[in-house]
């Protein structure tokens, strides 16, 4: 349980933290709660009773769960994904049709979202676990852009590049916060059992070894489809939840390789792969690092540039704002080159880079 | 008929590794396979626990057809490995190791701990139980392949070169390990390259080069077999 600790108490604050955002009196309280820590803490401490940092952190939590699901199939198993696109689209078109063609409510996506992922994963692991590493990586690239052409032709359908536009449920930001806490706690929850079983054993064994794994007994094709098909589950879930937060998708969006399939893997080795809490760590860093370039810094470069009249620095903010994907790819280089297992896997190493004094006494 | 290989062929684009091996083993027995570098020994091995298919021939285990069957499967049926080149699951420790292995007999996880807890110090690897698998001295990582096997509680034992790059003591050990584990009712076929291991514990042995059979027999009759000791120390030596 020791190791669970500072979780959970992060969770207790993310849990009630947010509701100072909308019920009335609550902020008072949390204020007043608040108060017995030192003043610069309380700033961040009602950080999320404002609805724009609520927003991102309902982001942060959706990536837990595609971060977390990626590092089951890839962290855990072995078999590195860049196609997790296809499902968290699959999930987000599933809630969406719901909607236009059924006149469900898109809610019902949670339902129909995950089990339909795994449709598409189930004969896509099939086929394509008998290969190996790198031809293995290669085939998910293709299945998410099969995916994505499949969603853009199929226009009776899926109204082809229109995409679907839906109602949102809620105005206020709070219930979707909650769902998606929801969502992220039920695939760490989920994992971690998974992993501590008989079957996390056989995905650890077919990550080290197939060979040998083959030789104990493992039916290491069966058992790599069943991890495939839970990582698929929780991203369609994670997809189904987007369609009903954001209220509107296309296949660029939902299928794209960058914006999720990339970013899924960003968030698992940035994090840590194969630790519990690492996707989650790394899917706030990660959002964090492109909510700055998506906004320039947060406006801060074009303040800089109106501010100096220097068109140099106007030029430097327009490219800031546009190189996010050269950035990623920065990020990963430096992550594989200095913490190869991610913040929370080199965890001791990175305490002694930044807290070099701290480790002095031990 | 416990175990039999009948005629089996493997044939690697022109190479033909192994051209047509017959051979029986009974239960409680070990058989030893011996021959010089590339004479097929771990080819034979692949061909039983379906790592290679045949290109002709069959095997049986206690009467069944298992050619065609995949390697978990033959595992399952009862027939556990070691390899040669060993492959320690290495970011695991030696216990995950022999629990992941373990898992095959156990409905449960605390079933397959107490297995592997009791193979492990059947191995003699209690030490280095928590260690990562990794980081194992050449000796313990040997050790590991074979409690690795035995944790899938086989019938029938493979040992490939477990005694390779031991020394002395630890060679005396692997013997008596080697003991132990028929004792405990497991037949076992071991290819060994040390003619002491492979003297003193083997009841029949068969002697193969080029992939193909050159005889068989008791470990005395093998060792004075003139075309046995051609292929291990040239024709000159008989001369
Ligand atoms: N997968 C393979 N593909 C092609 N050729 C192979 C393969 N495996 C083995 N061979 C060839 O088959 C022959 C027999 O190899 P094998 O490994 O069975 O020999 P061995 O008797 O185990 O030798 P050693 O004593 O060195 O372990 C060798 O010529 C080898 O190069
Ligand atoms: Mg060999």
């Amino acid at each position: 349980m020791r190791q669970h600790r500072v979780p959970l108490i992060l969770l207790a604050y993310l849990a009630i933290f947010p509701l100072g955002a909308v019920v009335p009196g609550v902020l008072g309280v949390l204020q007043k709660a608040a108060s017995v820590f030192p003043e610069w803490l309380q700033v961040y401490l009602l950080w999320f009773t404002d609805t724009y940092l609520l927003n991102l952190m309902i982001l942060v939590l959706m990536w837990v769960t595609i971060g977390s699901a990626w590092n089951l199939i890839a962290g855990y198993t072995g078999q590195v994904s860049f196609g997790d696109a296809a499902f968290f689209g699959t999930g987000a078109y599933a809630a969406g049709l719901l909607s236009t063609k059924l006149g469900l409510s898109a809610w019902w996506g949670f339902l129909v979202g995950g089990p339909l992922a795994v449709l598409v994963a189930f004969p896509f692991g099939w086929i394509c676990f008998r290969l190996r590493g790198a031809y293995f990586a290669l085939a998910t690239l293709a299945l998410n852009e099969v995916m994505r052409h499949i969603a853009t032709i199929w226009q009776s359908l899926t109204k082809g590049m229109v995409g679907i536009m839906i109602m949102p449920t809620f105005v206020s930001k709070l219930p979707y916060y909650y769902i998606a806490l929801g969502l992220a706690v039920l695939s760490i929850v989920c994992i971690e059992i998974v992993v501590n079983s008989r079957w996390g054993y056989y995905f650890i064994s077919i990550r080290e070894d197939q060979d040998a794994a083959e030789s104990m007994g493992i039916d290491t094709h069966y058992y790599k489809m069943v991890s495939l098909c839970i990582a698929a589950c929780l991203t369609g879930l994670a997809g189904a939840f987007w369609m009903n937060y954001n209220g509107s998708i296309d296949p660029r969006s939902v299928f794209s390789l960058h914006d999720i399939s990339i970013m899924a893997i960003l968030v698992g080795i940035v994090g840590g792969v194969s630790t519990t809490y690492g996707p989650a760590v790394g899917a706030f860093i990660m959002v964090a690092v492109s909510e700055v370039f998506r906004t320039g810094g947060f406006g801060m470069l074009e303040g800089l540039a109106r501010m100096t009249n220097s068109p140099a620095t106007e030029v430097v903010a327009k490219y800031v704002k546009e190189a996010h994907a050269l950035s990623f790819g920065l990020l990963v280089i430096v992550i594989i080159l200095f913490l190869p297992n991610g913040v929370v896997g080199d965890w001791p190493r990175l305490k002694r880079a930044l807290w070099p004094w701290s480790g002095k006494k031990a | 008929m416990f175990f039999e290989a009948h005629h089996i062929v493997k044939h690697f684009g022109g190479l033909s590794a192994v051209g047509g091996v017959s051979f029986r083993v009974d239960k409680g027995e070990i058989f030893g396979l011996i021959g010089p570098n590339g004479s097929g020994k771990t080819t034979i091995f692949n061909l039983i626990n379906g790592f290679h298919s045949l290109s002709h021939g069959e095997i049986f285990f206690e009467g069944a057809r298992i050619s065609g069957l995949k390697t978990h499967e033959i595992c399952r049926r009862g027939i556990g490995r070691t390899f040669q080149v060993v492959k320690p699951l290495k970011r695991m420790t030696v216990l995950d190791n022999v629990i992941a292995s373990a898992f095959l007999r156990s409905r449960t996880k605390s079933q397959a701990i107490d297995l592997a807890e009791e193979t492990i110090e059947f191995c003699g690897l209690g030490p280095c139980r928590d260690k990562p698998a990794g980081g194992l001295p050449i000796a313990s990582r040997k050790r590991l392949e074979i409690a690795r096997a035995l944790a899938t509680k086989p019938k029938l034992l493979l040992l490939d070169e477990t005694a390779a790059g031991l020394n002395h003591t630890e060679l005396e050990e692997a013997i008596e390990l080697i003991s132990r584990i028929r004792t405990a009712g497991v037949t076992i076929i071991i290819v060994e390259h040390i003619m002491k291991v492979i003297m003193t514990i083997s009841d029949r042995i068969l002697a193969i080069n080029h992939g193909l059979a050159i005889t068989e027999g008791t470990p005395k009759e093998v060792a004075t077999h003139p075309e046995v000791i051609t292929a291990y120390l040239g024709a000159d030596y008989v001369a």
